[in-house]
């Protein structure tokens, strides 16, 4: 089979990517290994639509969706990815928690961001279901939070309806050139796809697949953990996160609490398919009680884990390769993906196309690792 | 197992009963789920994602063999060809203030 551009990877950004393409009229096949669209980290995230706390790299492609594209998503999709935009407070009740958010709050400012330090009484102003331990936060207007589920869904939705060719079930083993440029992208089952160009969105299974094309990006696996709970009344609508990193999530449209766990033993998951471990739920709930204390009867219904492709220096790949043209990568999101999702989507299609990207994207090239 | 999700599964066709709720945790219709599955959502695990159906506080104890067998009808497949959907933890909804007591004070 051909098409214009092979996306490998059915997740978030492969369906932007896809939905990008096929606005322009350019023929796409997206392949997928799993039978599921959207496996990986797309529907495994805690929703963040985040610029505070991000890496200065990373933040012009999380602006430039907050301002173009997440206020008008759902109309864009035909979905309704749930996306609010009423701020994100990162709490602290320390003085060392202190530290930590003043150091973020001054990154975030020296690069532009709307973002301020404030004292727990202004936190409690905001969130009057704040606890009184809560001293300090950061506090960042223009952030929000949506729903990756319906975000990754009507991206693939859209794309479809659009005329983007998806499959799925079909794992793909190789990347093969023909005279010097990538152009076929073999599958397990021994099926051969053809493209001018390949997109390789696959998560942490991209570094097996680039490197049959030459090139080895250093990423590890890295388990995240979330849980949700029965739907409540509506509280807030602000995304939340920690000093300590303890937890991190918000109140959805559906009235149910979504919150990412950090149990530190994360790096250390046990390989395979991702399970929720035995601790981390637990360890989470100490945490979300400390901090809205009203929450401790609320019921946990639901806990799941995934895998994110970890890079080693905390940020995507975002990368044509000069030594084997006609490959574009787009992998090592870190667990920050989803809230850049849609502009990644917008960058690949033009980095497809040829076009000049919207926005500078040489900070994610894959040969910067070199010391 | 390879799908190829261009195949073609015929218009939607509007039934009277399409106001029927089908999860009654999440109030999900029939009619919502066979326009899912018109809208590419070929799998449980994908109709869960867009809809909910069977995320709500019974997890789907009640209506996952009924989603399953509305879903397969509209693929033209049978029911046990599509495959479960996944359990997770904990098998009953926990207050958080009990779940949170795993360690020993």
């Amino acid at each position: 089979m051909n098409a214009d551009v092979i996306i490998i990877g059915g997740g978030i950004i492969g369906c932007a990517a896809a939905y990008n393409l096929a606005k322009e009229n350019v023929s796409v096949i997206v392949i997928e290994a799993s039978n599921n669209i959207g496996n990986g980290g797309s529907t495994r995230n805690g929703g963040g639509v985040r610029q505070s706390g991000r890496d200065p790299r990373e933040l012009p492609l999380v602006m430039y969706a907050i301002k173009n594209i997440w206020p008008n998503l759902s109309d864009m999709l035909d979905t309704d990815v749930e996306y609010h935009q009423q701020g994100n407070l990162r709490l602290g009740r320390t003085e060392k928690h202190k530290q930590i958010l003043t150091e973020l709050t001054n990154r975030g400012v020296a690069n532009g961001l709307d973002v301020r330090m404030i004292d727990g009484d202004e936190a409690r102003q905001i969130n009057p279901y704040l606890s009184d331990a809560v001293t300090c936060a950061s506090w960042c207007e223009t952030d929000g939070h949506a729903n990756p589920l319906t975000a990754t869904m009507g991206y693939y939705k859209m794309a479809r309806r659009l005329g983007a060719h998806f499959i799925s079930g079909e794992k793909v083993v190789e990347i093969k050139k023909v005279k010097g440029k990538a152009r076929k992208v073999v599958t397990e089952a021994g099926n051969v796809y053809e493209g001018d160009k390949i997109i390789v969105a696959a998560g942490y299974e991209s570094r097996f697949i680039a490197s049959t094309a030459g090139v080895d990006i250093p990423m590890t696996p890295v388990l995240l953990e979330t849980l949700v709970t029965e739907a409540v009344k509506p509280m807030f609508w602000q995304m939340l996160g920690t000093a300590d990193a303890d937890f991190y999530g918000h109140q959805t449209n559906h009235g149910s609490f979504v919150f990412g766990l950090n149990s530190g033993l994360e790096p250390f998951a046990k390989p395979g398919k991702p399970l929720s471990s035995s601790i981390a739920a637990s360890a989470a709930c100490r945490g979300i009680m400390q901090y809205f204390p009203t929450l401790e009867t609320i019921k946990v219904v639901r806990t799941w884990a995934g895998w994110m492709d970890s890079c080693a220096d905390h940020v995507p790949v975002i990368s044509t390769v000069d030594e084997c043209p006609g490959l574009i990568l787009a992998c090592g999101f870190t667990g920050h993906g989803f809230g850049i999702s849609p502009s990644v989507g917008l960058l690949l299609s033009e980095m497809a196309m040829e076009k000049k990207t919207t926005l500078d994207i040489s900070a994610f090239r894959y040969n910067r690792f070199t010391k | 197992m390879i799908l190829d999700r261009n195949k073609d599964i015929g218009e939607f066709i509007p039934a009277p009963d399409d106001d029927m709720i089908v999860c009654r945790c999440e109030e999900i219709t029939k009619g919502e789920i066979r326009k899912a599955v018109h809208d590419g959502m070929f799998t449980l695990t994908e109709i869960r994602r867009y809809l909910r159906t069977g995320m709500g506080l019974c997890q789907g104890q009640t209506c996952t063999k009924l989603v399953k067998s509305i879903v397969a009808r509209e693929l033209g497949c049978r029911p046990n060809e599509l495959g479960g959907a996944t359990g997770r933890a904990p098998m009953r909804p926990i207050e958080m203030k009990v779940m949170a007591k795993d360690k020993e004070e």
